[in-house]
């Protein structure tokens, strides 16, 4: 698990805050861009339903295993108790867990996909996150279809599973490696934040990897990397760009046009 | 002077200051370096009448026996009460024995490969050939350091993408002239820095694990001392997972956990609890194979005896892993870590 720095969804109400400008922004006009700002194009943090409308034909998905539920195996407790934690974020999101995945279509393309969503327990991955991870993997290679999978996870491996989260970054990357060895195209999609566990398995392991601009992206959180070398980090750490300018990037991509490039991918490799 | 009379007043004296140890509901840390020390001063006495003048010579075994003795059980006493976070500060032990004490002593014939062929060689990981007993084998262990010196240089057993990368490159070797591997994992994490950062420290972690789940040789990770996160996942994927009495293995380090879900570092302990990260724990959730004993007192107060344990069980996972055909082992490697999670589906 990372730490990450609280930012805030795109909240109700007529007007919003841009978090990258500060400045004021009019909702309607950020939702009909593709909820990124128009003063400062600030890509704001969005929901895992709200990215597969972007992303996939009209009435194109269907959603698998959505029954799949998160349970208690160490009976963990911190100053709430797991259940009630899952209980309250259920209630928050409106999602049984952090990932929804199914197929679907990109301009008509048919694709596994999955999505992590950042408002569930920061996007964490526990068993039910990797199960479907998984399955979606295994899904694609029967299918002979791609396999997308959209990370927007703070959270990393979920500490209330315990190792069980931990090995889930082990069996997520064994069903990748099958998957790819088999011939089949994975892209990852990584989201503002995208970090920890989920970046030290499934999300760094694709055949091709795109990210959003300005997204926070690595393994230890920034307060976690703050607190060791105890000073201030450059301007930039740990951006899309800085890993793009590091080499583990394949491409940034602007939200509103990231549907037309994946089409455009997908359209070359399969 | 009466001896007898002595052992009395000196077991008083033991049992008072056993006694004295504040006990709340968890061994603290200082509790657990007092009982230490107590058996310390206790083998100290025991040294001394081993070898003083050879007078009253029935009495003198006596007493040696009798601290014997009761040195023996306040250990098991100590180890027997000892709560998850009091096993976490086992396995940090600064005399802990570390990667390379058991390579030195349970490896024949050792050639250390250094470097990822990429950007350096990290010294928190070390890779080489050697034989033990009669097989031939790729060990990879990671390393902590003893001095502060050598403890900076290694890097506190927090490796860098570079020593994940090496490590890898190293496996790749051994598949290719099918020789087995044995991990010996002992990390806080992974080198949360600015350079590991640069340098796609998440990147580094991941491949291995995707590698090491379809490596085509036989692989053994067993956890010798900390076991954290993905920084010990980066060695940990394989066909046989054992774990010492006295190491942990955890998604995140107890501190780590208390800071973020208790806002404060104290609850370290509670944190320790809830993450059920001992070797009994990690058996009953049936993640690890076997949990391998250390001797009475732990690993560092006898680490020669430890490593011949260790080295008997190497031998003896290798022998099983030996008469599986690759495919079928690899197929089992897949199967075992698909396997593992904990979800309804109704």
């Amino acid at each position: 698990m990372v730490f990450f720095r609280k930012k805030k969804d795109m909240p109700d109400g007529l007007w919003t805050r841009c978090d990258g400008c500060k400045g004021m922004v009019y909702r309607k006009t950020a939702e009909e861009k593709m909820f990124v700002c128009p003063e400062c194009n600030y890509h704001f943090r969005i929901s895992g339903k709200d990215r597969l409308r972007l992303l996939l034909d009209e009435n194109s998905f269907e959603e698998m295993w959505g029954n799949m539920l998160p349970c208690d195996p160490l009976n963990f407790q911190d100053r709430i108790t797991y259940p009630e934690r899952i209980t309250s974020e259920q209630k928050k999101t409106g999602l049984k867990e952090a990932i929804i995945a199914g197929k679907g279509q990109i301009h008509g393309k048919e694709v596994m996909i999955g999505v992590t969503d950042h408002g569930f327990i920061m996007g964490s991955m526990g068993s039910v996150v990797g199960e479907k991870i998984s399955r979606l993997a295994e899904k694609a290679m029967e299918l002979k279809l791609p396999l997308v999978i959209i990370s927007g996870s703070g959270g990393g491996a979920r500490m209330q599973e315990g190792v069980f989260s931990l090995m889930q970054m082990a069996k997520t990357s064994a069903a990748i490696a099958r998957f790819k060895e088999a011939g089949g195209l994975y892209i990852s999609v990584l989201t503002d934040p995208s970090l920890g566990g989920v970046m030290a398995s499934f999300a760094s392991l694709a055949d091709i990897t795109i990210s959003e601009p300005k997204a926070l992206i690595g393994f230890a959180g920034p307060r976690v990397i703050k607190e060791t070398i105890k000073r201030s980090l450059p301007k930039g750490f740990q951006t899309a760009e800085f890993l793009l300018e590091h080499g583990f990037l394949d491409l940034i991509t602007h939200r509103q046009n990231m549907k037309k490039e994946l089409s455009r991918l997908i359209g070359y490799l399969q | 002077m009466n001896t007898h009379y002595y052992i009395i007043r000196y077991s008083l004296n033991i049992k008072k200051q056993y006694n004295n140890i504040k006990r709340g509901d968890i061994l603290s840390e200082k509790s657990v370096t007092e009982l230490e020390n107590l058996i310390l001063e206790i083998e100290h006495r025991i040294e001394d009448l081993e070898t003083a003048s050879p007078q009253d010579n029935a009495h003198r075994i006596t007493e040696i026996e009798y601290l014997k003795e009761r040195k023996e059980r306040l250990q098991i006493k100590l180890y027997s009460q000892l709560t998850p976070y009091d096993v976490v500060k086992i396995a940090r032990h600064p005399l802990r024995p570390l990667s390379a004490d058991y390579i030195n002593l349970i490896v024949e014939d050792f050639v250390e490969l250094h470097g990822d062929r990429c950007f350096g060689d990290d010294k928190a990981i070390i890779c080489g050939l050697g034989k033990i007993g009669q097989e031939k084998l790729l060990i990879i262990g990671q390393q902590k350091g003893k001095s502060t010196k050598e403890r900076i240089a290694c890097n506190f057993g927090m490796p860098n993408p570079e020593g994940y990368r090496k490590a890898l490159q190293k496996m790749m070797l051994a598949e290719k002239f099918h020789l087995p591997i044995v991990t010996l994992i002992d990390t806080p994490g992974a080198n949360p820095d600015i350079g590991a950062e640069e340098r796609g420290q998440a990147h580094a972690i991941a491949e291995n694990i995707y590698e090491m789940s379809r490596l085509k040789t036989p692989i053994i990770n067993i956890v010798i001392g900390e076991g954290g996160s993905g920084g010990a996942l980066g060695i940990g994927i394989g066909d046989k997972f054992s774990i010492l009495e006295y190491a942990y293995y955890s998604v995140i380090s107890p501190e780590g956990c208390a800071a973020i879900l208790w806002k404060n570092s104290e609850s370290a302990s509670e944190a320790a609890k809830s993450l059920q990260l001992t070797a009994k724990d990690l058996l009953k959730l049936g993640i690890v194979d076997e949990i391998i004993t250390e001797p009475i007192g732990a690993a560092h107060k006898d680490p020669k005896t430890m490593a011949h344990i260790l080295k008997s069980h190497i031998i003896k996972y290798l022998e099983e892993l030996k008469g599986i055909p690759i495919i079928k082992l690899v197929e089992n490697r897949y199967n075992r870590y698909r396997m593992i999670g904990k979800y309804l589906e109704g």
